[in-house]
């Protein structure tokens, strides 16, 4: 099916259009109450309708296609062969699905969560979603790269402005970093387009670049693809973005920006620089695997329950990097869905966090305990989650960490075996996690006097319960979605040697 | 060329030289109570200059389709990238007069002479940009630098002003004595001024002579001080800083324009048959201003100093475009330049709104709480960080973006890869100010905004980094044009 408006458009400025709004109608000096109830409804709204607008993408999109679909095209800076092109793919389907859904939840723990400055805090975040979506969306570096690194913005006033003690600090790292990284892409962005002349990144994955210079252009992306997704040893601004922004910040964090680094992977390093990709597939399978270890180790002696989930999900991205440079089938769809359900569970597992930080103010597991008395249902939700995290057969966690073990097993099988001691050790932590904050005896008096949820909270947790559930118990719903693009680009990319082939004479 | 013809192409230049003496006279008529009349008439000036410039039929009757008309006798020369720069000195030198009115009149300092001698200062930059000889352009040089040591110790009574004033002048001298013993050797060992004959006598012979070369390594230093690249920055922070900032804003846009223009003029029509000796030191003065720039700018704590920073940083990042020696390469730097001028701008028009109990204040620090007490100027100052720091989807990125990518395309990848990687250490400072803004509490609140011409500048400037990235074509192509007619091709 073809639409005759640009729909990817549509989806990614109307969030930006709400923001607008916000600005303009939700004045805050003469009646500071309205203003903040007005910018709330006003986020939630135009969320909604994103969300709702992105649905039709779905409808819209044909999974039987591997190429790009509902793609748009407009001239932006022709001298420069610069243009504004959009589309989407199999992959970028699920992560701008996504954004889309995971931003009214976060608006939706942001309406109780946020205190002060709520106007801003809506603000930031829908702009935040228009950069996301952006993002997947662009298929011109320029605006690629413009999505990319537009997002640091929001964010870094998200942790700075409405963060924990500690928020400035965290705030430089998490932009330093990622902005350090994202200038080396810059640079290899510059190489590649000198070669081509265009920035068009469909012209760039049908030609494929001629090792060396490849190596260094995978570097380059890799330095701010590594950062983002992050992989162990450049994982350290993770925790302390994680530990210090607020609770939708964190979800968007987990949910949404560590998956760049993945969907940067598979569609700059893995599609455009194949040959590099192979040469440099054991280096990042060990990565993968150290961080799998080390990071779930790590989260094992974590006494604050953000820094854990953050530690945890440095290892579930270990899976997402083994599963891609395991360069098979099994591995990229099981990267994909690893990708898919992190996004829910981590998310939800920070909202959970976010629950009882709004009730208590303190993330301290110590500081808890004995929940499943008094907060039967937070127990129940927390526990679905937990599993999903841990990977248990019929929520969405097993699925993918089955399928990307698999993919690596077809690599080497010794990848494979670490791997699972990795989720062993997940299981570990979390349970660990679980068993010193729900059970054991009722004894603090705050403990106690702590109410269950609420509806707002059922609102939010709900749909991530039946996303979770859905992915284990039919996964195929989401694969078929994506496998054609997948099986197209795996083919495409084992075919190296042929390509170098035809090149040579 | 008939004199009737040279005076037409000159035409822009004369109009203003007259406004600016009338602007003289009525000042001197009325006195400083016409201060802010006068510089309303100034900034007039500006827009009939800019009337006269871009009127279609001016060049018409001039040899069919020459895009560079030359007068009085290869003196000036009358090219599109002479008038994308003057147009974007007239914008800079009207926007540094709207920035001055509230700080003159709080600060008693409402004098008539401050918009005529920034007339006459833009005056001297539109003869730079625009002199094919040395000896136009020396009298342009002069005629831009007395006004601006005048104006740099506008504050008679202030010590830093009048410091600032002081050491701009010994500074501004030396160079001009510099670029005038560069210009004698030239002449003496060339035997012309002219630079379409210099061009030349260059290309035949090479290599060059030494003493061209001496001469021009002197030209290069001279302008190198003008736009204050590295190593020949010193006098930067400090002017910056005791210079009245409405002042500040003007030395931090409008004259950088001319002297890069100029040096660019130089560097890319006579000396282009010396590519090879002035690549090297332009390739060294742009990688040590970007990497002082960025580097020293982390330890400011007064909001000025860390603004002339940003500008040696920023003027580093331009010349890289000149270090490609390329058109893209000049095409980058034009369009950087274009992004670069209404940045500073806007940003020190939000410096100059920064007054507690009626007294300017300039630290860092003084910004806290911004966010909250004026969320609008703080929603502008970051537009305008984050469009330094080069982060996208602000103007700021793509200057960069074309300015490297043009050195990328002429071989010079650890060029710009120094640069992206010094424009990260400044993102700090730049994100500092930011925090401040935005993270830290509001400790005192400053003083109720200033007049509309202040906020007309920041409201202009932080539309105009957003609108760049939506319809980047206008300025493209203007540029575009610009290099076309003064390269060719």
């Amino acid at each position: 099916m073809t639409t005759t408006y640009p729909i990817l458009s549509i989806v990614t400025f109307l969030p930006l259009v709400g923001a607008l709004l916000i600005m303009l109608f939700a004045r805050s000096g003469d009646d500071q109450e309205g203003s903040i109830k007005l910018s709330k409804a006003l986020a939630l709204i135009f969320s909604v309708a994103t969300f709702i607008a992105s649905l039709s993408i779905f409808c819209y999109y044909d999974p039987n296609n591997s190429g790009m679909q509902l793609v748009e095209h407009y001239v932006w800076m022709p001298s420069y062969n610069i243009a504004y092109i959009k589309g989407i793919d199999g992959i970028s389907l699920w992560f701008v699905l996504i954004s889309t859904f995971l931003t009214p939840i976060c608006i939706l723990s942001a309406i109780g969560g946020v205190k002060k400055r709520v106007k801003e805090f809506m603000i930031a975040l829908l702009v935040l979603e228009t950069m996301m979506v952006g993002m997947f969306t662009a298929l011109d570096f320029v605006l690629f790269y413009l999505f990319f690194e537009g997002v640091l913005i929001p964010m870094y006033l998200i942790i700075g402005v409405w963060g924990g003690e500690k928020r400035t600090y965290a705030a430089y790292k998490f932009f330093l970093y990622t902005f350090l990284g994202s200038v080396l892409m810059l640079a290899a962005i510059f190489a590649m387009v000198l070669q081509l002349g265009t920035t068009d990144m469909t012209a760039m994955m049908g030609n494929k670049f001629a090792m060396p210079m490849a190596k260094w252009l995978w570097l380059a992306f890799f330095a701010s693809f590594a950062v983002k997704t992050p992989m162990w040893p450049f994982h350290t601004w993770l925790p302390f973005a994680h530990v210090e922004a607020p609770t939708a910040g964190s979800v968007i964090l987990a949910g949404v920006l560590l998956k760049m680094g993945g969907y940067g992977f598979i569609r700059v390093s893995l599609q455009m620089l194949p040959e590099a990709s192979h040469y440099f597939a054991p280096l990042v399978m060990i990565l993968s695997l150290i961080a799998i270890v080390y990071t779930s180790l790590v989260a094992l002696v974590q006494t604050d329950m953000k820094k854990l989930i953050a530690y945890s999900s440095v290892a579930h991205m270990g899976f997402v990097t083994l599963g891609i440079f395991s360069m098979n089938q099994a591995g990229l769809d099981g990267a994909m869905i690893v990708m898919i359900s992190h996004a829910f569970v981590s998310g939800a597992l920070f909202l959970c966090v976010g629950v009882v930080y709004d009730r208590l103010h303190t993330r301290e597991i110590a500081r808890y305990g004995g929940m499943a008395n008094n907060m039967p249902h937070y127990a129940l939700v927390f526990m679905i989650f937990m599993l999903g995290s841990v990977g248990l057969p019929g929520t969405s966690g097993f699925v993918g960490e089955f399928l990307s073990m698999q993919g690596a097993y077809l690599a080497n099988s010794a990848y494979a075996f670490v791997a699972a001691t990795g989720v062993i050790l997940g299981a570990a932590y979390m349970l660990w996690l679980y068993r010193r904050l729900f059970y054991g005896p009722l004894e603090k008096d705050d403990v106690k006097a702590m109410p269950d949820l609420n509806c707002r909270e059922y609102a939010m947790f709900v749909p991530l319960i039946v996303f979770v559930f859905w992915i284990g118990i039919y996964p195929s719903t989401f694969r078929n979605m994506f496998a054609p693009t997948t099986a197209k680009l795996i083919e495409d990319v084992s075919a190296p040697a042929v390509s170098a082939a035809k090149v040579k004479p | 060329m008939n004199d009737a013809q040279s005076v037409m192409i000159v035409m822009p230049e004369i109009v203003m030289a007259i406004f600016g003496m009338l602007l003289l006279v009525a000042g001197a008529f009325c006195g400083n109570r016409a201060a802010k009349q006068v510089g309303y008439l100034a900034i007039l000036g500006f827009t009939v200059t800019a009337f006269v410039m871009l009127c279609p039929g001016r060049l018409d009757h001039l040899e069919g389709g020459s895009v560079a008309a030359f007068g009085f006798h290869n003196m000036f020369v009358d090219d599109g990238f002479a008038r994308f720069m003057k147009m974007l000195m007239l914008i800079a030198a009207g926007g540094s007069i709207m920035l001055s009115w509230s700080y003159m009149k709080q600060e008693n300092l409402e004098r008539f002479e401050y918009p005529v001698l920034i007339l006459f200062a833009t005056l001297g930059m539109m003869l730079m940009v625009s002199a094919s000889d040395m000896l136009s352009l020396y009298v342009g040089l002069e005629l831009q630098s007395l006004p601006l040591y005048v104006l740099a110790a506008f504050r008679r009574d202030d010590a830093r002003s009048s410091e600032a004033g002081l050491k701009y002048f010994v500074l501004g001298a030396l160079s001009s004595g510099l670029i005038l013993y560069g210009i004698s050797l030239i002449y003496g060992y060339a035997g012309t001024t002219d630079f379409v004959n210099l061009g030349y006598a260059l290309r035949e012979a090479a290599p060059p002579p030494i003493g061209i070369l001496i001469g021009m390594v002197f030209i290069c230093a001279a302008l190198a001080f003008k736009v204050a690249a590295v190593p020949f920055h010193m006098w930067t922070p400090d002017v910056y800083e005791g210079a009245p900032t409405p002042v500040t804003a003007f030395f931090a846009s409008a004259p950088k324009l001319a002297a890069l223009a100029l040096l660019v003029r130089l560097l890319m029509q006579p000396f282009s048959g010396m590519i090879h000796q002035w690549e090297q030191i332009i390739v060294f003065i742009s990688v040590a201003s970007m990497v002082l720039g960025c580097f020293a700018g982390l330890v400011q704590s007064n909001i000025k100093r860390l603004l002339a920073y940003s500008s040696i940083a920023n003027i580093g990042f331009a010349l890289a475009g000149l270090a490609a020696e390329s058109k893209p390469g000049i095409l980058g730097l034009l369009i950087y330049l274009a992004v670069y001028f209404a940045n500073t701008l806007g940003a020190f028009g939000v410096v100059l709104c920064l007054r507690k109990n009626g007294k300017m204040v300039e630290k860092v620090d003084d910004l806290a709480g911004l966010a909250k007490s004026n969320p609008v100027l703080a929603l502008a100052m970051a537009i305008f960080m984050f469009s330094m720091a080069g982060v996208p989807p602000f103007a700021g990125f793509f200057g960069k973006y074309f300015v490297f990518l043009a050195a990328a395309q002429s071989h010079l990848m650890p060029l710009a890869i120094i640069g992206l990687l010094s424009s990260v250490v400044s993102a700090f400072y730049y994100l500092r100010v930011i925090k401040v803004m935005y993270f830290d509490e509001l400790r005192e609140p400053i003083d109720p905004l200033p007049d509309w011409g202040v906020k007309t500048v920041i409201t202009l400037g932080a539309v105009y980094m957003l609108l760049f990235t939506i319809s980047p074509a206008a300025i493209i192509g203007h540029a575009s044009e610009a290099v076309r007619s003064f390269l060719g091709g």
